[in-house]
Order: C-alpha cells, then sequence, then structure tokens
C-alpha cells in the first residue's frame, strides 16, 4: 500500500468512524482514501472548508466520544493549530496525520522535516503538548496509527503521526491489523452526547473563569504528561552496542542513515543508529544511555536542525553532536551522512 | 526456457504504434512504461515515452529521465513535473505521439479516473487502429483485490477519460517481494476480469527472475526489471 492509504485504512481498522479531510499534497491520498472507504464502513468521511474547520470537527465528535481523525501537510497544520489547543485544554483525544513537506510559507510539495519544532515545541498557544509518533516504514505507518489512537484514548491527550512526503507518497507490502470493533465502546465517561436522563450533565470546555481552577487543570494535565514522559518513549536501535558514533535520526532520514551506518562500518567506523520513534516524549532515556558510551552523536534531519536540540538535551552535551542535514525538499544520500559521520569520527570541528 | 521466454516477450511485444497505460492507482504503471519503452527500444527506431500523469507529486517517468534518454528513448513530460509547483499540467509535444505515424511511443497515464482525466485531450485520436489502451491491473492493491472491484474501477477510468481500453495488462506484483506464488494466484483474477470485461490478456508483466516459473502458464509474458531503486529504499 502507499503510505497514505495505509494510514487511512490502519485509522479505520482502529476504529475511526469520523474523518475531516482537506486537500494537500502530499497528504491528499489519505482523504480521496477515506472518502471511498468510509461509506462503505457506514462512517462518515467529510471534505471540510478548511483545515480549521476539520480540526473543529475533530474536537465536537471526539467530544461525542468517538474516535476521530484529519490529516494534512505542514502548513495545513500550522492553521489547525487554535483548535489543537482547544483540544488540548478540554483534554479531548484526537489523531492527526502530517505528511511533511518542505517550507517555511508555501515551501514546496517535496519532502521535508521541518515541523520537528513545530510538532514537539509549539503546535499550539497555552502549555500543552501533543504525542509524535514518527514511522519509518509503511508498516509503521500502520502500527503506529493504531497506537495513536490507542494512546489518544488512554491519556485523553491528540496523537499525531508525523511522517514526511516520502513515506506518505512510497508502497510498501504490509500485514494490516484485525478490525477493533470495540473500539468506539472505549470507557468516556466524560463524554457528551445525551444523557438519557441517567447522569450528570458533562461540559466539554477549555475557559475557566476561575484562575485558581485554571491553574489546577493546568498542573493535572502535566501529571498526566508526566507520566506519558515516563511510559511511552520509544525508539529503535541498530547496531548500537558497540558504537562510537552514534546517529539519530527519524522517518524517511533514518532509512538512509541505516546505508550510511553500514558503509561507516565498511570502511572501519563504529557507527550505530539510535531512532526516535516518539518524538514527544522524545527518548530520552536511551540517549542518556547511549552517551556513557559513544564518543559522538550525529543528527541527520531534513531541516536546518531541530531535533539536534533534543539530542543535545538528552544528553546533557556531554558529547559533541553533529549535523547532516538537507532542506527544502531535497533528501539525503547515504553519502551525505557518511561524510559527516567521518567528520564526528575524526573530531573535526563542527 | 530463454527462448520461449524471448518468443513470450515478443509476442508481449506485437503492439500498436501507441501503447497507452492506464489504470489504478499504484498498480506499476510507471515502471511497466519503463520496461515497455526499453523492449520497444529494442526493435523500433524512434520510441517516445510520455508522461501523462496529472495526479503523483513524485515517483514518475520523470525520475527515470536520464537513464531513458541514455537509452535512446525521447521522454516527453511536463517541465513542472517533480518540481516544487503542484500544477497539473501536460506536454503540448505529447500530441507527437499520435500525430509522428514514425514513431513508436509508451503513454504512462496517472491513476484511477482522476489521472485518466488528461487522455480526455486526446479522445477523438484514442479510438485509432494503431494505439492501443491497456488497463493495468494489480490484484495486490486494496481498491482492485477482486475481479469485481477492478471492473468498477476499469469502468470509471474508461468514463473519465472517454475512451475503451482495448486489453488488460495484468501486472500483479507486491514491489521487489513478490513470489512467483503471487503472480500465479493472480492469472484467476485477472482471467475473470477478462471475462467480465470481455478485453483479452494483453500482457503478463513480471520481474524477469520469475518468468521461467510462469512458462507455458500465463498469457503473454513480459519479463521485466524494477528501474532505479532509491538510496532510501533499504
Amino acid at each position: 500500500m502507499k503510505g497514505n492509504e495505509a494510514v487511512a485504512e490502519a485509522a479505520i481498522r482502529a476504529g475511526c468512524r469520523h474523518f475531516f479531510g482537506y486537500p494537500i499534497t502530499p497528504q491528499t491520498e489519505v482523504a480521496a482514501y477515506m472518502s471511498r472507504r468510509m461509506p462503505k464502513e457506514g462512517g462518515l468521511y467529510l471534505q471540510a472548508e478548511s483545515e480549521i474547520g476539520a480540526i473543529n470537527m475533530v474536537m465536537g465528535a471526539s467530544a461525542a466520544g468517538a474516535r476521530a481523525m484529519t490529516s494534512s501537510s505542514s502548513p495545513g497544520i500550522a492553521l489547525k493549530s487554535e483548535g489543537l489547543s482547544y483540544m488540548a485544554g478540554c483534554d479531548l483525544p484526537g489523531v492527526l496525520v502530517n505528511i511533511q513537506r518542505g517550507g517555511p510559507g508555501l515551501g514546496g510539495i517535496q519532502p521535508s522535516q521541518a515541523d520537528y519544532f513545530q510538532t514537539t515545541k509549539g503546535v499550539g498557544h497555552g502549555d500543552f503538548h501533543i504525542i509524535a509518533l514518527a514511522p519509518n516504514t509503511i508498516q509503521e505507518m500502520v502500527d503506529l496509527t493504531v497506537l495513536a489512537f490507542d494512546l489518544a484514548d488512554r491519556y485523553r491527550v491528540v496523537s499525531m503521526v508525523l511522517a514526511d512526503g516520502i513515506l506518505g507518497q512510497m508502497m510498501e507490502p504490509v500485514v494490516l491489523p484485525e478490525y477493533a470493533p470495540d473500539a468506539q465502546d472505549v470507557s468516556k465517561g466524560w463524554a457528551v452526547g445525551g444523557t438519557g436522563g441517567k447522569r450528570k450533565r458533562n461540559i466539554i470546555n477549555s475557559l475557566y473563569l476561575d484562575p485558581e481552577e485554571l491553574e489546577t487543570m493546568n498542573f493535572q494535565r502535566y501529571e498526566r504528561y508526566a507520566q506519558i514522559g515516563r511510559d511511552e518513549q520509544r525508539w529503535e536501535s541498530y547496531l548500537l552496542d558497540d558504537a562510537d558514533i552514534v546517529v539519530a535520526a527519524y522517518g524517511a532520514s533514518a532509512r538512509v542513515a541505516k546505508n550510511a551506518i553500514l558503509e561507516a562500518r565498511a570502511q572501519g567506523i563504529k557507527a550505530g543508529l539510535l531512532r526516535p520513534i516518539t518524538l514527544w516524549p522524545f527518548p530520552k532515556t536511551a540517549f542518556a544511555a547511549a552517551a556513557d558510551k559513544a564518543r559522538a552523536f550525529v543528527t541527520a534531519e531534513m531541516s536546518m536542525g531541530q531535533m539536534i536540540e533534543d539530542v543535545e538535551l538528552a544528553i546533557r552535551c556531554r558529547r559533541p553532536v553533529y549535523l547532516s542535514n538537507r532542506v527544502g525538499g531535497m533528501v539525503p544520500t547515504p553519502t551525505d551522512i557518511l561524510s559527516v559521520i567521518q567528520k564526528a569520527n575524526a573530531g573535526h570541528d563542527q | 526456457m530463454a527462448t520461449a521466454t524471448a518468443m513470450a516477450t515478443a509476442t508481449a511485444m506485437a503492439m500498436a504504434r501507441v501503447t497507452i497505460l492506464a489504470g489504478h492507482y499504484g498498480s506499476g504503471k510507471t515502471n511497466l512504461a519503463v520496461n515497455l519503452s526499453l523492449a520497444l527500444r529494442r526493435k523500433r527506431p524512434r520510441v517516445a515515452i510520455a508522461d501523462l500523469d496529472i495526479v503523483n507529486p513524485y515517483y514518475r517517468t520523470m525520475d527515470a529521465k536520464d537513464w531513458l534518454m541514455g537509452a535512446g528513448i525521447d521522454v516527453i513530460a511536463s517541465s513542472l513535473a517533480l518540481s516544487n509547483l503542484d500544477a497539473p499540467s501536460l506536454n503540448a509535444a505529447a500530441a507527437r505521439i499520435f500525430d509522428d505515424p514514425g514513431l513508436s511511443a509508451i503513454a504512462d497515464v496517472g491513476g484511477d479516473d482522476r489521472g485518466a482525466l488528461a487522455l480526455g485531450r486526446y479522445a477523438a485520436r484514442l479510438g485509432a487502429p494503431d494505439c492501443r489502451i491497456l488497463f493495468v491491473f494489480n490484484p495486490y492493491r486494496p481498491r482492485t483485490a477482486t475481479a469485481g472491484d477492478a471492473l468498477a474501477v476499469l469502468r470509471e477510468i474508461e468514463a473519465a477519460g472517454h475512451f475503451a481500453f482495448t486489453g488488460i495488462a495484468n501486472n500483479a506484483n507486491l514491489g521487489p517481494i513478490t513470489t512467483a506464488g503471487d503472480v500465479l494466484a493472480s492469472l484467476p483474477v485477472a482471467g475473470e476480469l477478462s471475462r467480465l470485461s470481455g478485453l483479452p490478456i494483453a500482457l503478463t508483466s513480471l520481474k524477469s527472475d520469475l518468468a521461467p516459473a510462469l512458462e507455458g502458464k500465463a498469457d503473454n509474458i513480459f519479463p521485466m526489471e524494477i528501474i532505479k531503486k532509491p538510496e532510501w529504499i533499504i
């Protein structure tokens, strides 16, 4: 399947029956696939009037207890910022897919990873986080989409599947999960949608007139974030055990990095990969442990250097961190990354 | 065995001057188009491949442009293909594949009914006797897993492009991991699609290493290579 189709099919199998879309390259196939599949499952596909409309429809469906999703690409995600903040303020779960393209501004339609900051640091106003899952195969596009729904419901947060144009557009064989028919029945005692005269009314709201109450809500929310930080860090290690040079890369960049690492090993450089699967929470534990043994780190990203800041934080700047990057829709080659691995290995200036 | 494969290839290539490949999204049209153009170039002096894809932003014939030009094949594509401009566009020069009787050509059309809209531009020429239009079929794709579903897609594409297919290219594949068993399992489905649609199986395309296992079992075998593998595919 194509990555964009795989995400859509996985969402349906995870019990999502409410999808609100808006076209933008390179993610449009998510919406196109949903428009054909959802009616067959008795679900709702609706093309919203804008990205902003779509996220607010997700908020409404989620408030009623449904598993709801929207998808977009970088500039479209920026438009959803307000809705995401409101969802966080209401403690509403939801799933968002970002198939990144080059920026800033209208940028281009070719792949990019320049939304790392947007996703992990500033996806909207106010104090909040979203869980960010970064697949690097089409199988992971499927698996992490299912996980995104489960984590969103478990913690009452928005989960984002953060991929890029390469992963959205490329095709690989996948094994799809069984349908999760009970997913709609996840106990959501907080949801609105009718009391049946049997319970007190639920209120979904992000407005608090009393500042003390608002402060309490924020502290409680951050206790949940702390729990996510402790329990949900995910990563993949590849040839890491004896690595002098640790390459940090996620998504499509990690695929290229694996080739660069194999080439480095062929040249006698002990390189390994530490691939964050969760970008928030960032797998700090794994990076701190890797810094005990490695001499230097290389981050390989399709951005001007964004994840590198989290790597430096996670290892408390105990080791030098080099940047290998291509931007503007250009995809790095193994040679690009290898040259920085060689530089790191030689201890040259960053 | 090699001789039998060569004969099968010759049958598959006994083609009209212009072969147009349309079909569902991700059926493998571009890979088939590139391989057909290379095979055609071995038999004919002047060969062009026309990229008529107005849907896909990446992974298209243009990716192999330099390589194809090096093989003596003229590549006709929009100047905007693979650029950062997301504008569906065709190269006016694509009309040459219909107008120039000395030119043999393969046309690679975008997927699904949306992609086939591009063919409407050439509708008046598509019924010519030297033009064949093949429905590229891959049952290992979600929308075309059964003959009935594939027929529905086939009809959608015909309606959008204002033409009628003349044959089926059974391009059953799961990418590089495709086995002979996968292709064998596709034959009854392709046969059923042929029966339902009334269209012949013009060719059965498959990775060249699988061709010996399919000898005598599939119609008009066309052995192919998988074109340039990007470096991030590992």
